[in-house]
């Protein structure tokens, strides 16, 4: 056997307990600032591998997994629980309620779609007003977001209290190589970090951040880092895979990563320049392993990364994200290969971590 | 007896795009047979549940018309992995982002609808709504195997499951039209309790949204002495609150305008004060734009009445109606058949012949 074959059979792979987890994960609702359910799930998961598991004054699940070594790397992997969705704001009776959306949501997508909101998930609906009734000229312009209401029905009147939040009511599921489901983004990135928690590597000390309130502004991964104080970071999120053709037809160069080219390695985003110690690192891990990878086209955007880099003296941080499309909507798609190889990825860069890998060296 | 909340979540459970409304048509069969006396198809598909007036000779007869069809979308194309589609039916493109489809091929295909993302587009078109050919169907699959899959002309239903909004609301597609067939289902039921003066002739009709092929062409064939179209109306509801709309959950609207015959409008009128029965009356001046416009002024004309059951969001995945419309729906068609007696007609248009 050689020593490549070897070394692949040692990293984890996605079967039906973690697509379940996925699942779970995905259904369940948590909206930037009310991340309770999908906690819960982490600290069910989590809680059994970890040495040390504390919940912040934001909701951030902070866990530790020791090392056996001496002086092991102190390494940050996080993942944002929260999802874009709405808050309920005012109760306008007959069971319609206004609302304000939470996070970057296009208002294009609001319209005809079913919701689940409270925590008693009830069900409603965001309507809008009969294509018979629309005036023609109507038709040119978008549905803006503030005419929208949350429509729960006449017999649940009262139901709600301004406050409560809710997203879309999208059910997960699989469809030949691809996952689909709404949170996606970045439940992937969890349902990642969970699988790293509980085959941490005992070479390094990994140290879990799954935060809150990235969709509002990375606020929750601002305070993780300075509390779980590492030496480098990786945020695992899922990034827009733009891989679509141009309404004119021309060479679409503004694919920003694609589905099936495997985990994206940032470079660059609004947030952050990722350390290039760690994007070289993270290539040739994935070039010994003989994973594929792709990198996110450097632009806008960003991850926690952007407020993880920032804290402290800095830490030297990059970003890999699970390619999905639709981010932000309904329904988002993903590959459950693409996800696969971004576990296995940052599983074996885990492995093949040494301190060396921080000496200052920024050619 | 049926139960009502599962008998309408199954029919909107299930696709019959118009033009393709098999699936819907063999479940409303299903239901219509132990009550009628005869079940047949119309040559262009729609569904014909005849019960008898009691006593031999010829009688009055009475065509009850609720469509079937759905509206949904259409394959038009595939390139790069994604499905081009057009619409059945009149639909506002802008609550197409975001849907979950069922693309009817080879197989049933789970699907995304989406739209061509502001990054690709030009500058001067970011944030607009979708034209129809900026929105495909993703479904997931790699080109090679939907290729196989897909051909031009399969169909695209909405994917949305039935919402039960407790204690009596359901909002899910295609409520506009299988609300009223539910309606039409329950007055079947009641009437199997009552000898009949008229002959019934219950009608699933077909294309109602792409042309009322189906009322026109029925209507035609069994030529009764009176019509009466059972369609969806609209409901008060956010964005919607003006003349054209109607409270939900306060009892059906009873058509009034040019493509009513007055006298029938008037019969229903007093038969619902008389049966203590909530309705609105909605002023149609010109069209009713349901199954009537097809009937009126079919063979040498057909005397028409329109019932409207209140429904907000028409024509997205998520229309909304209150059982409780429904209900009452079926009441005054059933009240109305019930109390005819064979000389109605001259009693009923009295008026119109003077």
């Amino acid at each position: 056997m050689s020593p490549k074959s070897n070394a692949v059979q040692q990293l984890p792979v996605i079967g039906s307990a973690q697509i379940e987890l996925l699942e779970r994960l995905s259904n369940a609702v948590a909206v930037s600032g009310d991340e309770r359910e999908v906690r819960e799930i982490v600290i069910e998961s989590v809680k059994p591998v970890a040495d040390d598991l504390h919940i912040d004054s934001m909701g951030n699940v902070l866990v530790t997994c020791r090392s056996k070594s001496d002086h092991p790397v102190r390494v940050m992997l996080d993942a944002h629980m929260d999802e874009v969705g709405f808050m309920i704001v005012e109760d306008e009776g007959e069971g319609i309620y206004s609302f304000e959306v939470m996070g970057g949501v296009d208002q294009r997508q609001l319209p005809g779609k079913a919701v689940i909101v409270g925590k008693d998930h009830l069900p409603g609906v965001i309507g809008t007003k009969p294509v018979h009734l629309t005036d023609g000229s109507e038709l040119h312009s978008a549905i803006p977001a503030q005419s929208l209401r949350i429509d729960i029905g006449p017999a649940n009147a009262g139901k709600l209290t301004p406050g409560d939040c809710g997203t879309f009511a999208t059910r997960f599921q699989q469809s030949g190589p691809s996952l689909i489901g709404k949170a996606l983004d970045d439940r992937l990135g969890v349902a990642t970090l969970i699988e790293l928690v509980k085959h941490h590597p005992a070479n390094i000390e990994l140290l879990a951040s799954f935060s809150v309130q990235e969709e509002l502004g990375l606020r929750g991964a601002k305070i993780a880092a300075v509390a779980l104080h590492p030496d480098l970071a990786i945020a695992i999120d899922s990034t827009p895979a733009v891989d679509l053709p141009r309404p004119d037809r021309k060479e679409n160069s503004l694919y920003n990563c694609k589905l099936d080219g495997g985990p994206a390695i940032y470079i660059a985003d609004a947030g952050t320049l990722s350390d290039p110690r760690l994007i070289r690192f993270l290539a040739q891990t994935a070039a010994k392993y003989d994973i594929p990878y792709q990198y996110r086209q450097p632009g806008g955007g960003g991850t926690n990364a952007g407020a993880i880099h920032n804290a402290l003296g800095g830490i030297p941080s990059v970003s890999v994200s699970v390619p999905g499309r639709y981010a932000h909507t309904a329904v988002l798609m993903a590959r459950l290969a693409d996800w696969e190889n971004t576990l296995k990825l940052i599983y074996a860069a885990l492995l093949d971590l040494t301190p060396d890998l921080l000496v200052p060296d920024r050619k | 007896m049926i139960d009502l909340s599962s008998f309408v979540k199954e029919l909107i459970s299930l696709p019959g795009l118009s033009g393709y409304e098999d699936p819907v048509r063999t479940v409303i069969a299903e239901r219509w047979r132990p009550l009628v006396d005869e079940l047949s198809i119309s040559k262009v598909g729609s569904l014909h549940g005849f019960r008898r007036a009691k006593g031999a000779g010829k009688h009055p007869s009475i065509l009850l018309a609720a469509h079937m069809d759905a509206i949904g979308l259409m394959v038009t194309g595939m390139d790069d992995g994604l499905i081009r589609i057009v619409q059945i039916g009149g639909l506002d493109l802008r609550i197409l982002p975001g849907q979950l489809v069922n693309v009817h091929g080879q197989r049933i295909l789970p699907g995304i609808l989406q739209m061509i993302p502001d990054r690709l587009q030009e500058k001067s078109k970011a944030g607009n709504p979708p034209g129809i050919s900026e929105l495909f169907v993703d479904v997931g699959l790699p080109e090679a195997e939907i290729r196989k899959l897909v051909k031009l002309g399969d169909l695209i239903s909405f994917a949305q499951l039935p919402l039960d909004l407790n204690g009596g609301a359901i909002a899910g597609h295609s409520l506009d039209n299988r609300a009223s067939v539910a309606a039409l289902t329950l007055c079947l039921e009641e009437l199997r309790n009552y000898n009949l003066a008229w002959d019934v002739w219950a009608v699933a009709t077909i294309q109602e949204e792409e042309g009322l092929l189906g009322a026109r062409t029925s209507s035609f064939e069994i030529r009764p002495d009176i019509a009466v179209a059972i369609d969806v109306t609209f409901a008060k509801g956010p964005g919607s609150t003006d003349r054209h709309t109607f409270a939900l959950g306060k009892g059906p609207t009873i058509g009034l305008g040019a493509n009513m015959h007055p006298a029938l409008t008037a019969h229903l009128k007093n038969l619902a004060d008389e049966m203590d029965l909530p309705y609105a009356v909605e002023y149609m001046p010109k069209s009713s734009g349901t199954d009537a416009m097809a009937m009126q002024g079919n063979a040498e004309g057909i005397p028409c009445a329109v019932i409207g059951i209140p429904l907000r969001y028409m024509h997205t995945p998520l229309e909304m109606v209150v059982l409780k419309d429904i209900q009452r729906a079926s009441r005054l068609l059933a009240g109305f058949i019930t109390r005819l007696e064979s000389d109605s007609i001259d009693e009923i248009f009295v008026e119109s012949k003077i």
